[in-house]
């Protein structure tokens, strides 16, 4: 049954209501005046942001050096538990799967909370070190996901016929199994940068004074309220998501 | 074929990085939680390693009953109205001649940063908002209107940011369904509305089932959507953490409630696949 008027107009709602708050947001970003009325065009607010908004700069540059370290750890340890999880003995599958599953029912603030607890137990101070530690950790259940997803694709004899050919198992890893997986672990990395990049509730419990992120840093702004500095921002952010967004389109399927 | 075994087994080794990881990071440190909240409060923040029910006994008070009843209403109203603008969404893109543009047009938000989609509300309807300013302008209003800063906004923010995850798992359950289902349902005689009821929801159980754990699971821990567009009357159990463990520096209190969180989520989940399984089983 094809979906009737209702089903597209539904759709058509959705869509609206998905893209135009954000395409306020940056309209208004180009806006003359501070307030929520437009006065004419203007890169004011760029010019500040590019200018006099060190403070600003440095928690993204805290973001992007988490974002990066934590997603390549992040595609590692998941691309090993792929790979355990694609060959190895049931019983052992059965063990990594409870595992990768709990932290997704478990809500991001209780990650938080127990990982604050967790370093503040174990005498660990607050620093770029524990965010990336709780960045790897919500990361890797995504990125083992998705890598294995890639690998179940496949025939398990294609490795098999590598170990006949005198593969050993490290070869293997490297000359057949991680190429198979190689759409997938961009997928991931992908994936992983993005919640990071992204991520606030969880980094505004274990970032500490000095390594505060780019998400920590809107959420202050946000906080004292409307700000064409925010719209800025917020379109330049936009503009990096779509752009890598559609740069990495081939590699979408492997996510969902 | 027992030789491939005994050689490909030796992949384990590689997943025990992952697990050890997840232990250390994720396993443990929820059960210091549990351990935490049995413990005695430091008043500089922490706790002493002496046992103690304090903890729970500062949070059972009618305060926090109605703090943990608007949290879970809340999210099951958010969770709920997401499945049900989701479901014809999913539908009609798993027709769609445009199914990846589509695809991608759903996906873009859930990659755009949040606290800008929260913004974004802010921007549209605070009291310094789009709205509120043309509605002074045009001499309709007085002085604002207060459009947020109350559980709507919190329902509508929570909405607009976790609807992709609600399409997402109903949309990929949909499209693996045989579309012809559909036809032989007419064919048989059945009404449009019976092939929805008895025909589409019953075969795409699973995918409703995902949905409401993508939804609620996040709704019910949310801490910035009920801190920047909530009202006096919309603190949830996720702003009561924080408050706990920051300004009021009752670590043991955070813990239980923390603790209480959990159990409420893994309950809910539980009861949701279960009802979902059992009634697919039938």
């Amino acid at each position: 049954m094809k979906p009737g008027k209702f089903a597209k107009i539904i759709t058509l709602i959705v869509l609206v209501f998905f893209y135009l708050p954000i395409f306020i947001v940056v309209l208004f970003s180009f806006n003359s005046e501070k307030s929520p009325e437009w006065t004419g065009f203007s890169l004011r607010w760029y010019e500040k942001l590019f200018t006099s908004s060190a403070h600003i700069w440095r928690t993204f540059a805290n973001s992007m050096i988490v974002g990066l370290s934590a997603s390549a750890i992040s595609v590692i340890l998941g691309t090993f538990g792929a790979v355990a999880l694609y060959l190895g003995a049931k019983k052992f599958k059965k063990i990594i799967w409870t595992t990768t599953y709990i932290p997704f029912i478990v809500p991001d603030i209780i990650i938080g909370v127990s990982l604050l607890v967790f370093f503040t137990t174990i005498h660990l101070r607050l620093s770029l070190l524990t965010v990336f530690i709780a960045h790897v950790t919500f990361s890797i259940p995504y990125t083992m996901m998705i890598i294995f997803t890639r690998l179940q694709d496949f025939d398990k004899s294609i490795i098999e016929a590598s170990y006949d050919l005198g593969a050993t198992k490290l070869i293997a890893l490297r000359k057949v199994i991680i190429p198979i997986a190689l759409p997938g672990i961009i997928a991931a990395f992908f994936m992983a940068f993005t919640l990071s990049i992204d991520d606030f509730v969880i980094t505004f419990f274990v970032a500490g004074p000095s390594s505060t992120t780019l998400p920590l840093q809107i959420f202050s702004m946000v906080r004292f309220g409307i700000s064409p500095v925010i719209n800025a921002i917020s379109t330049l952010l936009l503009v990096g998501t779509v752009s890598i967004s559609v740069l990495l389109r081939k590699y979408v399927r492997y996510i969902i | 074929m027992k030789k491939s075994f005994l050689k490909v087994s030796g992949y384990e080794k590689y997943g025990l990085i992952y697990l050890f990881w997840l232990l250390l990071f994720f396993l443990v440190p929820v059960f210091v939680i549990l351990a935490y909240s049995f413990l005695t409060r430091n008043y500089q923040g922490g706790v002493e390693f002496r046992f103690s029910l304090q903890g729970y006994k500062d949070i059972v008070n009618p305060n926090y009953l109605v703090i943990f009843l608007r949290t879970i209403i809340l999210s099951f109203i958010s969770s709920v109205l997401s499945i049900v603008i989701a479901i014809p969404v999913a539908y009609q893109m798993a027709f769609s001649k445009w199914k990846n543009l589509l695809l991608l047009l759903v996906i873009v938000p859930f990659w755009t940063n949040s606290l800008i989609r929260i913004y974004a509300w802010i921007f549209i309807l605070g009291n310094n908002g789009l709205v509120n300013q043309f509605l002074i302008k045009l001499g309709f209003v007085e002085s604002y209107v207060k459009f947020i800063y109350n559980n709507f906004a919190v329902v509508l923010v929570l909405v607009y940011t976790y609807l992709p995850f609600a399409i997402l798992p109903l949309y990929s359950s949909i499209e693996r369904l045989e579309k012809h289902i559909f036809e032989a349902a007419m064919d048989l005689g059945c009404t449009k509305r019976q092939v929805f009821f008895k025909v589409l929801l019953p075969n795409i159980r699973q995918g409703i089932v995902s949905s409401f754990v993508f939804v609620f699971i996040p709704s019910i821990g949310t801490y910035a959507v009920p801190e920047l567009v909530g009202g006096k009357n919309s603190r949830l159990i996720g702003n009561e953490i924080a408050r706990l463990l920051t300004t009021a520096k009752n670590w043991p209190a955070a813990a239980a409630i923390s603790s209480i969180l959990l159990s409420i989520t893994i309950v809910a989940v539980l009861v949701f696949m279960y009802g979902g399984e059992k009634r697919e089983a039938r």
